[in-house]
């Protein structure tokens, strides 16, 4: 597989073609859980695309010692280990993201993009493609959570990275910002991404 | 009168599903026919409760005591994966109509961010002890079961619906879990 696409076509891929959020639907319980806001889904992009580059890396450079039979749990080891060191760092040096993320956090473990990546490509590729490959997903996952959460955050709090752009009292759709405002604004972003990756 | 809240509040107004957004994948996956999803719910009802059970004493009266709470995460989704598995070979074993009933759906439950979501959310419960952990993980897989049959139930009736061409297949079920979630909404007031 990786001889016969270049680099570019496999980072592109994950960006746009296969995108993790609107095509794949892998991911979806923080990309709806976390995305109130954009900043919030930003972190969570950049906390899962973490996670995801150094589980693959790992998964890449070890596949031939991992017996094939107990590849699967040997793989969530590998998640779990960088989940852990993701939780502790957020703690650490940003306690405001932390609480923002919340449970959510280490569920990146059970995130079936990373998992779904070790297993439907580092494992059986090179570690420069498997590394591509972990940038390109992360990156069509970053863009997809900070897209809805600059959607919801627009639309439900009139403001996008905190940057209010309405009047303290004016009255914004605060539908958005709530549970239901996730899903009703995935739908018509995906309406939208199927609309313009096609027209492509 | 606390049980009586948090099976009102997990069910009905912090539904795991609709308001938690945990189970997304299965919640989407596997809805398409009302008989799938009551088995997908039996297969959560059962892990969930005993995973809950075993990770409740094992955070208690192991990670706890010695400290090692920032291993909480690895170690709650081996004892899940192994439980699975677990239960997959018992029941197979014990109760081959029930495992042909579950047995599709358990290997899918490993990665069912509800069951780790649940056995870490339990860990939080105030006064909390194991009969109110149980009772918790319980009382989240009737919201699971009770969101995935209704949106189930609607999604049948949608395939008879005139849907426009860009709405079909995700968006046009994005959109009705939406619509779900925002009459569990309605609920908000009960607690």
């Amino acid at each position: 597989m990786a001889g016969t696409i270049t680099k570019k076509e496999n980072f592109l891929k994950g960006v746009i073609k296969d995108n993790p959020v609107f095509v794949m639907l892998l991911g979806m319980c923080p990309a709806l859980g976390v995305t109130s806001s954009a900043f919030n889904g930003l972190g969570m992009g950049i906390a899962t695309l973490f996670v995801l580059l150094m589980s693959n890396i790992v998964v890449s450079l070890i596949k031939s010692q991992i017996p094939s039979k107990v590849r699967i749990p040997a793989f969530i080891i590998i998640i779990a280990s960088f989940v852990t060191i993701v939780e502790m760092v957020l703690e650490a040096f940003i306690p405001f993201l932390y609480e923002q993320l919340g449970i959510f956090i280490p569920l990146i473990v059970v995130n079936c993009l990373i998992l779904g990546r070790a297993e439907a490509f580092a494992s059986k590729n090179d570690l420069l493609s498997s590394i591509v490959d972990a940038l390109g997903m992360g990156i069509g996952f970053t863009i997809a959570l900070t897209a809805l959460g600059a959607v919801r955050e627009i639309l439900g709090s009139g403001s996008i990275f905190d940057f209010r752009f309405v009047s303290e009292d004016a009255n914004t759709f605060i539908l958005f910002i709530l549970p239901p405002g996730a899903f009703i604004a995935l739908a018509y972003l995906s309406v939208l991404f199927n609309k313009v990756s096609k027209t492509n | 009168m606390d049980y009586i809240l948090i099976l009102i509040a997990a069910v009905f107004v912090n539904n795991i599903v609709l308001s938690q957004f945990l189970g997304i994948c299965p919640f989407l996956g596997v809805s398409n026919k009302v008989s799938t999803s009551i088995g997908m719910s039996g297969a959560v009802l059962f892990v969930m409760t005993f995973a809950t059970t075993v990770t409740y004493l094992l955070h208690e009266y192991i990670l706890a005591p010695a400290g090692l709470n920032y291993l909480r995460t690895i170690t709650f989704i081996l004892v899940i994966a192994a439980l699975v598995q677990m239960v997959e070979i018992i029941l197979k074993k014990v109760s081959p109509p029930l495992y042909q009933a579950l047995g599709v759906f358990l290997p899918l439950i490993t990665t069912n961010c509800a069951v780790l979501g649940v056995a870490i959310l339990a860990l939080g419960l105030e006064n909390s002890s194991l009969i109110k952990a149980v009772f918790f993980a319980i009382s989240n897989s009737i919201g699971f079961a009770l969101a995935l049959i209704v949106f189930a139930s609607i999604r049948e009736r949608l395939e008879l619906a005139n849907i426009p061409e860009g709405m079909k297949g995700v968006p046009i079920n994005l959109l009705v879990a939406g619509l779900l979630s925002l009459a569990f909404l309605g609920f908000t007031a009960l607690v």
